[in-house]
């Protein structure tokens, strides 16, 4: 009984009911007088019906495939030989994944051991029983459901404001998932890193300049000890970003200034999309091209004039996010210049200044706080791309300013902490929630600032 | 506003010459600063103009990357749509190939069709005779031939002892230099790690006409491979859509709700407000970090599967939700209060408001918001590495639940293998990304156009 069958099941009851229920409301109405006497439309009386049988089913199965896993997992302990229990949690854990897979493998009997057959059996009679329980629950609680409120239909029964009151709380539910996610982010990554600095102290994360988070997987194994200094992390990021932005801001900013303040209307309605396409393209594929293209093509010209490049060069990546990032300060430029009223600009003229005078010196520094905030926006995204500096930057973490050697970022080390083999309480993996903690402030309080300043200089204005 | 500027650019300047020049005429304590204006008036209009040059400049170095961006994936990715085959005649000697009368479908699997290949070419070039050269001849056919004839053999069994002529795909190195239609006359003129001697090889099948180029279908039928002959997008491409079904269905009507709420029904107060600084943030939120929520939540807490698009289609729609969310509000926010008010007029709740008449009107850009944010969903990478859809996926995924990966995922893996035939491979796999992408912001763009209302 998979959990589709079970869902579509629910959805014909819950359509079954809505289609009795308004059947019951125009019978009512027909005996007595008309559907005007109703207190609600006959399809309100319908959906009343049809939301009490789907809606406490639908929390059911939810909340039973929610808890599913961990519950037969416990259940599973006491199939766990002795011998295992011994080993410790990790090696429990591993036997019950070697348990899982040749239960979902379908070929049980290929197993030579007998103890893992009979667990892997067990296991798929849990399941079994635990969906056929499912299905008897959430059916009856559906069926019961939908008979209360079938019971309740009468002439005066108020089914529209109930639904309505119904749908709301549907609305704000769901308004206040962003929440919900926002909370999630910052509970799931705070708690493993504060698991991670049980182990590692936060002084030494946060000012150790040795970054080398191997740590021995084996106890006897040799010359990896782990150390966790985030600062060559914090100084890549800074580095790959301020290229990033010097790039980004001439650019991005001048192409602002050019269509809001010169060009046609017909070339800015051609121009803008096109910019607009940079920012639409993955960045997978701006990785590509940086660790193709641009990382040898900076290489060679190093070379060309007698300067050592790394292959994997933070001018490289900076510049391809500086390019990628020109539409963001452009267009959040863009919309802030074209609010400086107009009337500063005639008066500038006035007073005879050329339009690049009064661009400069009456435009710009009105716009500037929005401009800061747009900057700051476009700062928070450079500090948080990943696929670009994952493909093109390197992955040795280089206590270094020079835009031609290798450096490597937090998202680098986050991806590489958590895409290899690693079991997951080591200090390895508990870093890569570390170092998100830390990208998730970081940015945070630049969004944070930087949608304030634009917010606030908007008002003066409108 | 500033649209129409351009056009009182010249009336700009001119009045600001004529500001300068009329007082010069007949107001003699003002000869100062007026000689001083005009003394500095052409260093003012070199800068204006370097000013507006900057502009320009700008503009065009960021469209001028974009073209060396889409030119260079296009030239590289093109030649991966097509592939180069080599006619072999071959008889499908029983014994060459270790069959008895009937075969099993195991003695089939272990079927010794390399070394029919092998003696096929031993047949087509007779006086290769030493050993070295012979090993270079064997190299020109990809290994994927063998499956070919597997096929072959395994749907039409009859065909055993028979004299078949038929296109085995060449290999990566030789399929490069006959699609590049290099001179292979002249081998030094041609990069590659062919020999010469197997240019010479190439050379003479090619003067014979049997070689050729076709459309790569294996590229659209294959999952992933080691062998970059053999490496298809399928998979991606299933894995994509599955991952994207499940972030639309999530996704649309939990964001189309939240902006109801927020835009109708939500009381102006302090938690309203909050919730609205907390969808604004989000928008703002690394993508990568909604991975680690993932990871933490769905995989480690809820054991969820890993690598499957269910998961990752929850972790995509967190990640979209506000950007549809935002997308929604603007287009329900554009819907005149006249027609809440006529709705209302005639007797409407809140409510039937709301279905009858202003989420309808509002609906297109509703769409439009959404089909941008999925294409954002579509091109998204990093959140899904952390949740493990890098897995080297050969089986096409079934199900919202197998192992899957995407195909910026994909793109990703190919990028990072050592073998040269992967670079065009990478490549054609971006441009099937972005003909997607591009599909998906054109549907996006009529439909604004289309149903778009001006009130």
């Amino acid at each position: 009984m998979s959990t589709t069958t079970i869902l579509l099941v629910a959805v014909c009851l819950a359509f079954v009911s809505f289609v009795m229920g308004r059947q019951k409301a125009y019978r009512i109405a027909g005996s007595s007088g008309g559907v005007n006497q109703l207190h609600s439309l006959p399809g309100h009386y319908g959906l009343m019906v049809g939301l009490w049988c789907a809606l406490p089913a639908l929390a059911i199965i939810i909340g039973w495939k929610l808890f599913e896993g961990p519950i037969v997992s416990s259940l599973l302990d006491n199939s766990v030989p002795l011998a295992i229990l011994e080993q410790g949690d990790k090696r429990i854990e591993l036997y019950k994944n070697e348990i899982n897979n040749l239960a979902a493998s379908g070929n049980i009997t290929a197993d030579p051991d007998p103890a893992k057959k009979q667990a892997a059996t067990h296991l798929n009679t849990l399941r079994s029983y635990s969906s056929v329980a499912l299905f008897l629950f959430s059916i009856a609680v559906a069926i019961i459901g939908a008979a209360l409120a079938y019971r309740k239909i009468k002439l005066k029964t108020r089914a529209r404001p109930i639904v309505e009151r119904i749908i709301e709380f549907f609305l704000l539910a769901s308004a206040l998932i962003a929440i919900l996610t926002t909370v999630g982010i910052v509970f799931s990554v705070f708690f493993e890193a504060m698991r991670f600095f049980s182990q590692v102290s936060v002084i030494e994360f946060i000012t150790g300049t040795k970054w080398s988070p191997q740590t021995a997987i084996r106890v006897d194994q040799a010359g990896s000890s782990g150390s966790f200094g985030a600062i060559p992390l914090f100084l890549g990021t800074l580095l790959i970003s301020a290229i990033a932005m010097i790039v980004a801001v001439p650019f991005g900013l001048m192409s602002a200034i050019y269509l809001a303040e010169y060009a046609s209307p017909r070339t800015r309605a051609i121009v803008k999309p096109l910019l607009e396409i940079l920012a639409g393209i993955p960045t997978v594929v701006y990785g590509f091209f940086a660790a193709l293209t641009v990382a040898p093509l900076i290489r060679n010209l190093g070379e060309h004039i007698g300067l050592s490049v790394s292959s994997e060069s933070a001018l490289a990546a900076g510049t391809v996010m500086g390019i990628m990032i020109i539409p963001f300060v452009s267009s959040l430029s863009d919309d802030v210049i074209t609010a400086v009223p107009q009337a500063m600009r005639d008066g500038s003229s006035g007073l005879g200044a050329t339009k690049s005078e009064t661009v400069r010196k009456v435009v710009f520094p009105a716009a500037l706080p929005g401009i800061v905030g747009g900057v700051l926006l476009a700062a928070s995204r450079a500090i948080g791309e990943t696929m670009i500096v994952v493909m093109a930057a390197g992955l040795a973490a280089n206590l270094t300013i020079n835009p031609l050697e290798a450096v490597t970022t937090v998202t680098v080390q986050i991806v590489t902490l958590l895409t290899g083999d690693q079991e997951f309480d080591s200090a390895k993996t508990l870093a890569a929630f570390a170092l998100g903690l830390l990208l998730f402030i970081t940015t945070l309080i630049l969004n944070v600032i930087a949608l304030r300043v634009v917010r606030k200089y908007r008002e003066q204005y409108d | 506003m500033t649209d129409s500027d351009s056009g009182k650019d010249s009336g700009d300047s001119d009045m600001s010459k004529q500001n300068a020049a009329q007082p010069s005429t007949n107001d003699s304590p003002k000869r100062d600063t007026t000689s001083l204006v005009k003394a500095t008036l052409a260093r003012r209009y070199a800068a204006e103009k370097r000013f507006k040059f900057y502009g320009i400049f700008a503009i065009a170095a960021s469209l001028a990357f974009l073209v060396v961006l889409l030119t260079s994936i296009f030239i590289k990715g093109w030649p991966a749509f097509t592939h180069a085959y080599v006619k072999m005649n071959m008889t499908l000697d029983a014994d060459t190939l270790g069959l008895s009368e009937n075969p099993t479908s195991q003695e089939l699997r272990a079927a010794n069709f390399s070394g029919l290949i092998k003696e096929s070419l031993r047949e087509r070039f007779p006086d290769v005779t030493k050993r070295k050269a012979k090993k270079e001849l064997y190299q020109l056919i990809s290994s994927s031939g063998e499956y070919q004839l597997y096929n072959m053999v395994k749907d039409n069994p009859e065909i055993v002892g028979t004299t078949i002529e038929t296109w085995l795909p060449a290999d990566d190195e030789l399929a490069a230099v006959l699609k590049s239609g290099d001179d292979l006359s002249n081998p030094e003129s041609i990069v590659t790690r062919m020999s010469d001697q197997q240019i010479g090889f190439a050379k003479t099948l090619k003067d014979a006409g049997e070689t050729q180029t076709r459309f790569n279908k294996v590229f659209f039928t294959n999952g992933d491979s080691r062998e970059p002959e053999q490496a298809g997008i399928k998979a991606a491409l299933i894995g994509s859509a599955l991952t994207l079904l499940v972030t639309f269905i999530l996704s649309f009507p939990i964001a189309v709700a939240a902006a109801i709420y927020l835009e109708e029904f939500a009381p102006q107060n302090k938690w309203t407000d909050i919730v609205e600084v907390n969808i604004n943030n989000l928008a703002a939120v690394p993508s990568i970090v909604f991975g680690l929520l993932g990871l933490a939540v769905f995989i480690n807490f809820f054991h969820l599967p890993r690598s499957a698009p269910v998961v990752g289609g929850i972790v995509l729609s967190l990640m979209t939700l506000p950007t549809i969310i935002i997308a929604s509000r603007a287009a329900l926010k554009a819907v005149p209060p006249s027609i809440r008010e006529a709705a209302r007029g005639l007797g409407a709740s809140e409510q039937q408001v709301v279905w009858h008449h202003v989420l309808p009107l509002a609906m297109p850009g509703i769409l439009t918001g959404t089909i941008i944010g999925l294409a954002q969903a579509l091109g998204e990478t990093a959140p899904l590495l952390m949740i493990g859809m890098v897995a080297f996926i050969v089986d096409i995924p079934a199900g919202f639940t197998d192992a899957a990966t995407v195909l910026p995922v994909q793109v990703f893996l190919w990028a990072d293998s050592p073998e040269r035939g992967f670079v065009e491979k990478t490549s054609a796999a971006i441009i099937v990304l972005l003909g997607f992408l591009i599909l998906m912001n054109a549907v996006a763009v009529l439909l604004r156009k289309r149903f778009e209302r001006r009130w």
